[in-house]
């Protein structure tokens, strides 16, 4: 078989895009759930309330320092198959949530970080000025400060939104066998001698979703840098 | 910026609210854990005979430290190599000729974007195949491998990104005495950008340390590995992952406070910054702070 | 030399019910007949005087991680499986303190022969056409089933037939499982998990209803001490697994570790290995294909 020969019998008999497609849904999914809490959690670090803080630190401190295989299987091992968490009777559907809510919880803790970061580029004399306004802390937080800070944090963020695609093949940890690692994995145990071949179209792959990412949020955040 | 502007302290009322609010939550929150041990009690996992086995030296000497010490020994070859391979690819994007900064930049954008789990299993199954090394070498060497392309392409980013975040009078200042281009560099911002790169560096120690668990899915008798073998010998695999969970926060931890301090200590020996970047987990830290 | 001894051996053990290279690995008859019978059925420990002719020491593979057949704890060894090689290689003349045990992970198995890293793999190792095209087998010396783990008091699972609706745990990348869908129960879910200790541990909580893979492998997790007693094996086993010492193909070992099988089995080792293995979970091996007696060698 030539070149083209074994790249047409990998896609014929596997269907590789299919694997792709798991991890993008996973990534979806997992990035909206991140955001959000991550963004919570950021606001939660520079809120006036003492207890909320120190929520917001622990949770970091916890869930940026846990590998996100380990993470994956509390989920499967702990809250699933002990506290009987289920989110739907059909295992496939089951396991593919408590991928993305592991992903969701490990990145939020870098999605607070980047929000933080991003509060850290906004000017002093903004918050006064909002204070000064008397503009009390959600609603200076919510209209003046956040837009901001999500300026200044979209590189970032970025950067954990490709972290993200990446660490969906970990979710083979959680019995979600259709992603792409697994794929991978199941192409080479049947076909040893196109190891390097099979490596390349999933490298490739991941090159083809990550770069665009990379290049979109680097010039987004050239674009919405507040200039000062 | 500091936080205390965001707000006015908390007056009597406000103080009021707050501590009613933080009794309420703490209420609920010690009812869910309340309601988790309970659970966890009906299924038996909190039986003393499974925690016990934990503490016994059995345990330590058997698993715990041999994989611990498999973990850190990946980690630091890791990390090695990662600085080397750093340097090379960091000042190949810099050199002077540009198809040097073309292939450099190919070279880390394309182990930038792979998942590093990918190429653990790819190099587990190929080496093999490949016949190139003892299989018993096999999933140390492809865990290293993997590891060192993974973040040396993120170190190489650091050593560009710490050369081109000095300011620039730095470069102005070398040129007016002088220097070429290559002395400007060598003499001048390269040192610099290696202290400030100190701390992203010892954070990405803590990046390798954690993404040299997924060797456990490929046999690497890593922390992980070793800890479940050993919930797998005693029946208590939870709680065998809860010691895992925690001895792992507990370093990483350690390193990161490590970092802070680091990094306030040297902001005086260089005019780069060295604030640890923001290389969320795998990510990238190319930009690190937008100023 | 090594022929005639073993003759003796085996002459000795049906006379005097005492063998020279058994004495560690057990003495079936006299623990039936005397209360006080010399060794214990488990072990085979503690190196035998008798284990001597081989020269330089043995590379053995076996399986690291899977208790009950092949299990590292520190520098001991424990499982059916490092007990079969222990006795196969006391017979070939190395004693414990000759054998090396190597981590022999399944997809390594044929690698590490073909590369000459092990002189032979104990590590529940099936014998296969398309594995002799690279490596050979002597053996086999145990012949295992696909089946079930369920809890001890499940009544309703005696078969893969009746897990259609049931959930079903396997290791991640395995085909036990998935075969088992596709041919025997098609509505069947299925958990993929790292290791088979992580579907026992789903398993004894109830998500799953049972685990798949070999009697012997279940058999041995259910047996270690913290699961004693929880749970069973269905036993009606649904595949045929012959498991072989793989040896390379240029080893010229193959009869003597089949003659040492042979011994092992008549003299009642390897019964008391299996059975110490497997205690407390009501598993008997196949008993039509049990003991195998070992195919000629190529």
């Amino acid at each position: 078989m030539n070149l083209f020969e074994q790249v047409g019998f990998l896609f014929s008999s596997y269907n590789i895009p299919a694997a792709f497609w798991v991890n993008i849904q996973l990534t979806f999914w997992a990035a909206i759930g991140a955001l959000v809490l991550g963004t919570a959690l950021g606001v939660m670090r520079v809120s006036p309330v003492p207890s909320l803080r120190w929520l917001g630190t622990s949770y970091v401190t916890i869930f940026r320092n846990t590998p996100l295989t380990v993470i994956m299987l509390f989920g499967v091992l702990g809250v699933w198959s002990q506290l009987k968490i289920t989110f739907s009777q059909d295992f496939t559907v089951n396991f593919f949530i408590y991928a993305v809510v592991g992903l969701g919880l490990y990145h939020a803790a870098f999605v607070c970080e980047a929000v933080r970061s991003g509060i850290n580029t906004v000017p002093l004399g903004q918050a006064e000025a909002a204070r000064a306004i008397g503009l009390p802390f959600i609603p200076a937080a919510r209209l003046v400060l956040l837009p901001q800070a999500f300026r200044g944090a979209v590189a970032p963020l970025g950067n954990v939104l490709i972290a993200l695609i990446k660490n969906s093949t970990v979710a083979a940890a959680a019995s979600v066998a259709t992603e792409t690692s697994s794929v991978m994995r199941a192409m080479i145990d049947q076909n040893g001698n196109l190891v390097v071949l099979i490596f390349m179209i999933f490298a490739v792959g991941y090159v083809i979703l990550v770069v665009p990412v990379g290049v979109l949020t680097t010039s987004l955040s050239r674009k919405l840098a507040v200039s000062r | 910026m500091s936080q205390a502007v965001l707000f006015d302290t908390p007056g009597p009322r406000a103080r009021r609210t707050i501590l009613v609010a933080n009794v309420v939550g703490g209420l609920v929150a010690a009812g869910i854990v309340a309601l988790v041990l309970w659970k966890l009690g009906q299924e038996g996992q909190l039986e003393a005979s499974r925690w016990t086995s934990l503490f016994t030296s059995r345990a330590w000497t058997n698993f715990f430290l041999p994989g611990l010490q498999n973990t850190i020994v990946a980690a630091l070859y890791s990390v090695v190599l990662a600085i080397v391979f750093g340097l090379v690819f960091g000042l190949g994007r810099l050199a002077p000729l540009a198809p040097v900064r073309w292939v450099a930049g190919i070279v880390v954008e394309f182990f930038r974007a792979v998942p590093v789990l990918i190429m653990m299993i790819a190099l587990w199954i190929g080496l093999g195949y490949a016949d190139v090394l003892p299989p018993a070498d096999l999933p140390l060497v492809s865990v290293v491998v993997a590891l060192t392309l993974y973040n040396g392409s993120i170190i190489a980013e650091l050593v560009r990104s710490g050369v081109f975040g000095l300011p620039k009078g730095q470069r102005e200042a070398a040129a007016a005495v002088g220097m070429t281009h290559n002395q400007s560099l060598r003499l001048v911002e390269l040192p610099q950008a290696l202290i400030a790169m100190l701390p992203s560096l010892m954070s990405q120690f803590v990046v390798i340390l954690k993404d040299s668990a997924l060797g456990s899915i490929i046999t690497f008798n890593e922390f992980l590995q070793l800890s479940r073998q050993f919930g797998a010998a005693e029946g208590n695999m939870l709680q065998a992952l809860v010691v895992c969970a925690l001895v792992f926060i507990l370093i990483n931890w350690m390193l990161t406070k490590l970092a802070d301090l680091v990094a306030r200590r040297l902001s005086r020996r260089t005019a780069g910054s060295t604030r640890p970047q923001l290389t969320a987990d795998n990510t990238g830290a190319v930009v690190g702070e937008v100023r | 030399m090594r022929n005639v001894r073993s003759v003796f051996a085996l002459a000795a053990v049906a006379a005097l019910s005492l063998a020279a290279c058994t004495t560690d690995a057990g003495n079936p008859d006299a623990s039936e007949t005397t209360t006080d019978g010399g060794s214990e059925a488990t072990s085979s420990d503690g190196a035998s005087a008798d284990c001597t002719g081989g020269e330089g020491s043995l590379r053995i593979g076996i399986k690291f991680d899977q208790p009950g057949l092949g299990f590292q704890d520190g520098s001991d060894y424990t499982g059916f499986d490092v007990d079969v090689a222990k006795y196969v290689a006391c017979e070939l003349g190395y004693g414990e303190d000759a054998i090396e045990f190597v981590s022999a992970p399944s997809a390594q198995r044929e690698n590490m022969l073909q590369t000459g890293q092990v002189d032979m793999i104990f590590a529940t190792y099936s014998i296969t056409d398309a594995r002799k095209e690279v490596v050979s087998f002597a053996g086999p010396y145990f012949v295992a089933g696909q089946d079930l783990l369920v809890l001890a008091d499940n009544e309703d699972i005696t078969g893969p037939e009746d897990l259609n609706g049931k959930n079903l745990c396997s290791v991640t990348g395995s085909t036990s499982a998935q075969k088992v869908k596709d041919t025997l129960a098609s509505e069947v879910q299925l958990l993929e998990q790292p290791g088979y200790a992580d579907c026992v541990t789903v398993l004894e909580s109830g998500q799953v209803d049972a685990v798949t893979t070999d009697d012997i492998i279940l058999a041995g997790l259910a047996a270690t001490p913290a699961n004693s007693g929880k749970f069973k094996v269905v036993g009606n086993p649904f595949s045929e697994e012959n498991y072989g010492v793989g040896i390379p193909q240029d080893s010229d070992r193959c009869e003597d570790i089949n003659t040492a099988i042979t011994k092992m089995i008549d003299d009642g080792a390897w019964e008391e290995a299996v059975t110490a293995n497997t205690e407390g979970t009501g598993y008997t091996p196949n008993a039509e294909l049990n003991p195998p007696t070992p195919a000629a060698c190529a």
